[in-house]
């Protein structure tokens, strides 16, 4: 990995990524064992209860959270590594928040239409392009994708205004 | 031989242009799927798995299979001129692979990758062809608690050979489990862990998982390294090609060594990645040009290729035979096997010959037709890679979406692979394994339905698992593995006070 060597800008440190993520783990392990508790997790009239086998998945999950939560409360958090520096972490949100807003879209748009605008706005936030190169290109793309599943394999997909309005 | 009439039996089946034709394309595609980061062997594959539902169960695992040995051979593309593994397994690849192209012998390292490979994975079919119908005759005899004991062992391997921190690996497996059990429990007709959502009823599919961890977990990975492409260019020549071949017979030990190792990685749930960097190491320290490792040695490429092929390959052993897959790709395969309504296992062999014997068939042919196929057209897949990334990432993104959504035709899903991809981002960066969580959503039923089965047979006592000497040495073999980090870590400390005292008597 790169955390390390890079002289980017502290975000948390490894330590404290372990530590959140080993105690929302044990959360869900909390939950597993409490639903699975509430449908019953003993031995019923028909065999072992739906609860049975998650029950003890759940406490084996927050036995081992557990354990690797002890594990790093015990390490310095001096020593501890950057989980990620600022402008890596910027960079995954680049990616990360696009792509959220285009899986939102998709229902309301349908999805070809809402990978155009993607395809295209990504071009331009992240590769940099010109708007007027990068909207022709994510349109033909879109074109090319509806082609692809429409039109070739026979897959449908989730279609907007659009497609409708051009008797799809 | 009943096992060559049998693979005869196979290439009949084969012998059909529709089953040749969906062959290469899965190849190309696999291919493509190798070199393009972010789009591996797993999530490839759970992507296209849903365009096969209208298939026959042959013909879509033809082209599903295809598609991983597609996927094997590009990693090495990427890894030898870009120095960017396309794929995990093929990261060994890259300490030995680069720097050979660096120094302007790429198409020797190529020609050397794809031979290895070829060789590996022929090594894994081989073995296939003669092991598979043996185990699965044997596991014929299994009951419901034999069952249970060999995916025990499977996930217990993982806990003692899987090189991560064992309490990561449980977590992560029992998170697969946790996962697996969501929905209605179909033996009592209990809702588990809806909390009242209608969304959850359907459980979490295990295909959105795998597009979600692997495909924009690995997307938003890569996003952070800042990925630029800057390789080399390459074209094979007949003559460069003959003279790497001449050099490959010199290397027979490292190529049966790493098969060996491949193959065993492969069948027990260690999978390709660990046994690419398993034979890579164990060549550094046997051969004579170990010294030269890391610096652009042929038999650093060599070793890592045909072990990861070899593995992949091997992988489908445990699946076809006992319903357990060796590797996260081989476990996408399996749960295609349950959606085409095939039941995993060893009635397989008895049930469903065409199915078996046109699968193993095809890998001969597949692998044969892979490698020339990789021979011919590595400028234009590293082409494919002078397409900057800004624009395939979007591309691979929108792919994944409509992967995730084609499974069920539902838009919930999508936003599921979302949350699935930050957990994979999260799995990467702090070193939690992926394998385990997608076996165990993959096995959880199964599993859990075997354990359930067993302990009806008697009446809940555990004493079932320790009933013959069948179950009781699998339960052992499965029991040591757990407790093997434990165990390894005892004997360090052992071998450290011994060493102390010597030093102290000195």
């Amino acid at each position: 990995m790169t955390d390390s060597q890079s002289p980017d800008q502290k975000t948390v440190s490894v330590r404290t990524a372990e530590i959140t993520v080993a105690i929302l783990f044990m959360m869900v392990a909390v939950v597993v064992m409490y639903d699975s508790w509430r449908i019953g997790a003993q031995w019923g009239d028909f065999g072992p209860q739906s609860g049975f086998f998650p029950f003890y998945v759940g406490l084996a999950m927050f036995a081992s959270s557990a354990l690797t939560l002890f594990s790093h409360i015990q390490k310095s958090e001096r020593d501890s590594l950057n989980f990620v520096g600022k402008s890596q972490f910027w960079l995954v949100l680049k990616v990360f928040l696009p792509t959220v807003v285009f899986v939102a879209l998709i229902g309301q748009l349908g999805i070809y239409f809402s990978a155009a605008i993607y395809l295209a706005f990504f071009m331009w936030w992240i590769g940099g392009y010109q708007i007027q190169k990068s909207i022709p290109a994510g349109a033909v793309l879109a074109c090319f994708l509806f082609w692809l599943f429409e039109q070739a394999f026979k897959v449908p997909l989730p279609k907007g205004p659009l497609e409708a309005a051009l008797g799809f | 031989m009943e096992a060559l009439e049998s693979l005869y039996h196979g290439f009949g089946v084969l012998n059909d242009p529709q089953n040749i034709m969906y062959m290469f394309i899965g190849l190309a595609l696999g291919v493509l799927i190798g070199v393009l980061p972010g789009l591996g062997g797993a999530n490839g594959v759970a992507i296209l798995l849903p365009l096969t539902f209208s298939m026959s169960p042959t013909t879509a695992i033809i082209m599903l299979a295809s598609i991983y040995w597609g996927a094997l051979f590009g990693g090495a593309i990427t890894s030898i001129l870009f120095n960017i593994p396309g794929e995990p397994w093929s990261v060994a690849t890259t300490f030995d692979g680069y720097p050979l192209a660096q120094k302007g012998q790429a198409e020797a390292a190529l020609t050397a990758a794809f031979t290895s490979s070829f060789i590996g994975a022929l090594f894994a079919v081989i073995l296939i062809t003669f092991l598979a119908p043996v185990v699965a005759g044997f596991a014929l005899k299994f009951g419901p608690a034999e069952f249970f004991a060999v995916q025990l062992l499977t996930f217990c391997s993982f806990v003692g050979m899987g090189g991560a921190s064992p309490f990561k690996v449980v977590t992560s497996m029992m998170l697969g489990f946790a996962l697996a059990a969501v929905g209605l429990d179909s033996v009592t007709g209990d809702l588990r862990m809806t909390f009242g959502s209608t969304e959850l009823l359907r459980g979490f599919d295990f295909l959105i998982a795998v597009i979600g961890l692997f495909g924009v977990g690995e997307i938003l990975q890569t996003m952070e390294e800042g990925l630029a492409f800057r390789g080399k260019s390459a074209r094979l020549h007949l003559g460069s090609v003959v003279q790497t071949w001449r050099k490959m017979p010199g290397m027979w030990v490292t190529l049966f060594r790493s098969s060996v190792v491949g193959c065993w990685m492969g069948i027990t749930p260690g999978g390709a990645t660990p046994a690419s960097f398993m034979s890579y190491g164990l060549a550094r320290r046997f051969s004579k040009n170990g010294r030269n490792f890391g610096k652009g040695e042929i038999e650093g490429v060599v070793a890592p290729e045909t072990a990861a092929h070899a593995a992949g390959t091997a992988a489908l052993l445990p699946m076809l035979t006992l319903g357990i897959p060796g590797s996260p790709t081989a476990a996408v395969l399996l749960g295609g096997l349950l959606i085409w309504g095939l039941q995993p296992g060893p009635m397989l062999f008895v049930e469903q010959r065409d199915f078996v014997w046109g699968l193993i068939a095809s890998m001969y042919v597949a692998n044969v037709a892979g490698f020339f196929l990789v021979l011919t057209t590595v400028p234009l897949f590293a082409a494919i890679l002078r397409v900057p990334f800004s624009i395939i990432a979007p591309i691979i993104l929108v792919i994944c979406a409509i992967g995730a959504y084609t499974v069920n035709s539902a838009l919930s899903d999508v936003g599921i692979m979302m949350f699935f991809g930050v957990l994979g981002y999260l799995f990467k960066k702090l070193h939690y394994p992926l394998a385990p969580l997608v076996l165990a959503l993959v096995l959880g039923d199964m599993a859990e339905g075997s354990f359930r089965q067993a302990m009806l047979l008697s009446q809940g006592s555990l004493s079932i698992f320790w009933s013959n000497w069948l179950v009781g040495s699998i339960m052992m073999v499965a029991m040591t593995m757990l407790a093997w980090p434990l165990i390894s870590w005892a004997l360090e400390r052992a071998k450290l006070k011994r060493e102390h005292e010597v030093v102290e008597l000195d």
